[in-house]
Formats: C-alpha cells, sequence, structure tokens
C-alpha cells in the first residue's frame, strides 16, 4: 500500500521571503495590524509505492534533499500518510 | 585553420540559446553546435555553455530539473576533465544547482523581474574567461532575471574571496561597487563566480546581448574573445 508524503519546503530564515514581505504587506495594508509576518513556501505531495514506512522515509528524504529542496536557502519538512 | 566547435545546450525552455548561437558566429574559427538536453553526445566540442531562459518553465526552483537533464551528467564529467563550462543566466542557476559552482540565486530582493543594462567589471581578469578585460574596465552589459540575488553561507563567501573567486561585480558607472549599483541584492555586488579550477563559470549578466554594435554594447565580446583564445591556445 503506497504513501503519500506532505512535504513542506520553506525559506531559510536568512533568506529574504520578498514573496512572504508582499503578502505580510497587503495584510497590514487590508487592516490586520496583528499580522507579524508572511513568509511563504511550497507545498509539495508525493506518492511512493512502498509497503514499509522506513523505506517510504528514506525514499523521501532522499527526494526532498536530491530535488525538492535546496539545502542552500531552503529547509523541508514531511509528513508521512498511510494510503489504505 | 580548423573550426573549434562550442557547445551550446537547448533545455526545453531555454530562449537564449539561439542568441548565444547568433554571437559566437560571429567569431571566426568558432563553430556553435546545438546539444539536445536528451542527449548523451557532446559531439567534440571544445567548450559547453548553458544558455539563459527559463529551463523547464522554472518550476520548483530555477535551473533545479535543468540540472537532472541527461546531458547534464556529460556536462559535469567535461567540466570534471577541465574544459571550460560557461554557464550565462539560466545557465549559471543550473550550474549552482549542480554543485559545479556554491551558493544559490533567489528572488531579486526588490521583487521585480529586471531587464535591464547594467554596469559591472571584471574584477578578476586572470580567468581563461575574462584575460582580455581590464579589471578596471566598466562594461555594459544587460541582465534579464527574476532571480538573481546571489547568495552563499558567510564560509563559502568568504573562500569565493580568498581564492579570487568572483569574477563579476555589479558596480556604477565609474567602476565603484556601491549598494545602488546592486540590481538584485546579491551578495558583496557578485554578478559571476568562477570554480576553484577556474574553468567553470557562472554570471548573470548576459554577454551574448552585448555582443554587436546593434545591440547598444559591445562589452560581452570580450569574455567570448577570451574563451575562444584560450581554446585556440591549447
Amino acid at each position: 500500500m503506497p504513501y503519500i508524503a506532505k512535504i513542506k519546503v520553506t525559506l531559510r530564515q536568512s533568506i529574504l521571503d520578498v514573496q512572504g514581505k508582499a503578502v505580510d504587506h497587503a495584510l497590514k495594508n487590508l487592516g490586520y495590524s496583528t499580522v507579524e509576518s508572511a513568509r511563504i513556501g511550497k507545498y509539495i505531495e508525493v506518492t511512493v509505492n512502498e509497503e514499509e514506512l522506513v523505506q517510504a522515509e528514506q525514499i523521501c528524504n532522499e527526494i526532498c534533499q536530491k530535488l525538492l529542496s535546496n539545502p542552500v536557502m531552503e529547509n523541508y519538512s514531511l509528513e508521512l500518510e498511510h494510503v489504505e | 585553420m580548423s573550426e573549434i566547435s562550442v557547445g551550446v545546450v537547448v533545455f526545453p525552455g531555454s530562449n537564449c540559446d539561439h542568441d548565444t548561437e547568433h554571437a559566437l558566429t560571429s567569431f571566426s574559427g568558432i563553430k556553435p553546435v546545438m546539444l539536445w538536453h536528451n542527449d548523451h553526445d557532446l559531439q567534440g566540442v571544445k567548450a559547453i555553455i548553458l544558455p539563459g531562459g527559463f529551463s523547464y518553465g522554472d518550476y520548483l526552483r530555477a535551473g533545479s530539473i535543468a540540472r537532472f537533464s541527461p546531458v547534464m551528467k556529460e556536462v559535469i564529467e567535461f567540466a570534471g576533465k577541465g574544459f571550460p563550462v560557461l554557464g550565462i543566466c539560466n545557465g549559471f542557476q543550473v550550474l549552482l544547482e549542480s554543485g559545479l559552482l556554491d551558493g544559490a540565486l533567489s528572488r531579486n530582493r526588490d521583487k521585480k523581474f529586471l531587464c535591464c543594462q547594467t554596469t559591472v567589471r571584471a574584477v578578476n581578469s586572470s580567468t581563461m574567461f575574462t584575460s582580455l578585460y581590464n579589471a578596471d574596465e566598466v562594461l555594459r552589459i544587460p541582465i534579464a532575471h527574476g532571480e538573481g540575488n546571489y547568495f552563499a553561507p558567510p564560509e563559502v563567501v568568504e573562500r569565493l574571496e580568498e581564492h579570487d573567486q568572483v569574477v563579476f561585480r555589479y558596480t556604477d558607472a565609474q567602476g565603484l561597487v556601491t549598494d545602488e549599483a546592486n540590481p538584485n541584492g546579491s551578495l558583496n555586488n557578485i554578478a559571476g563566480i568562477i570554480n576553484r579550477q577556474g574553468n567553470v563559470l557562472g554570471l548573470m549578466p548576459h554577454p551574448e546581448r552585448a555582443s554587436e554594435k546593434r545591440l547598444g554594447s559591445l562589452d560581452g565580446r570580450g569574455l567570448f574573445e577570451s574563451l575562444f583564445r584560450h581554446l585556440a591556445s591549447v
């Protein structure tokens, strides 16, 4: 049975997030004065046809490091969900 | 004298491939060879150019998918053997993604896609790509990118500076490295860097768009000429 990996890729804190900044400004312009900041990342779903959770996890970590994120400027996190 | 073949890689979404080919044809003795991204045969070229554009629509991150195109395996090996590899704009992004150069390019600091003339200096004029430039010379070479904000961890930038691997810097018209002259927020006004071995150069400005009188500047020609002179000498 496959697993669905729910992957979030976000810019490292030290990297200027210009999209997030624009959204932050827009929210303040809308009057949400308590909004402190906004940051934008990517959400990616990958379905992996693996029986074992450990295997699925290993593959997903590998693809996150290889392609889905750039470790120079991004972090990633992933959650695996079993598909019935 | 026989012609020297120079490869121009064509990724789906490259859009400066033919501009680069056009610029190359204006140099006598140089034969541009278009290399399709799906091919493994480098056809005996002596140097490779990764052109500007939007390979794979810039999906995921600029250059990230092109980096895994079949031809890139050969390009990486080619670079490893010491042959010259030049990445222009999106080509620079591909070189960074492939690990042939250090660092990354993020969104321009003012959020805009910038398509304009810039002034740069070849601050290291002792490379095979810049030998015909004078380090004080101010060059007018245009940029056209949304993600050209060069970033690398402090220790990497320090190492690049220490080994003169920063080859091009954005400057004002007088050649001064100022924050106002920095179009995209790049660390240390970095517009182009070279690898430690000195055979892989990536830069954001487009020398092929400054290689003809009617384009408003001839300042990009020095880069190609330096490279071709190097190729003729080896």
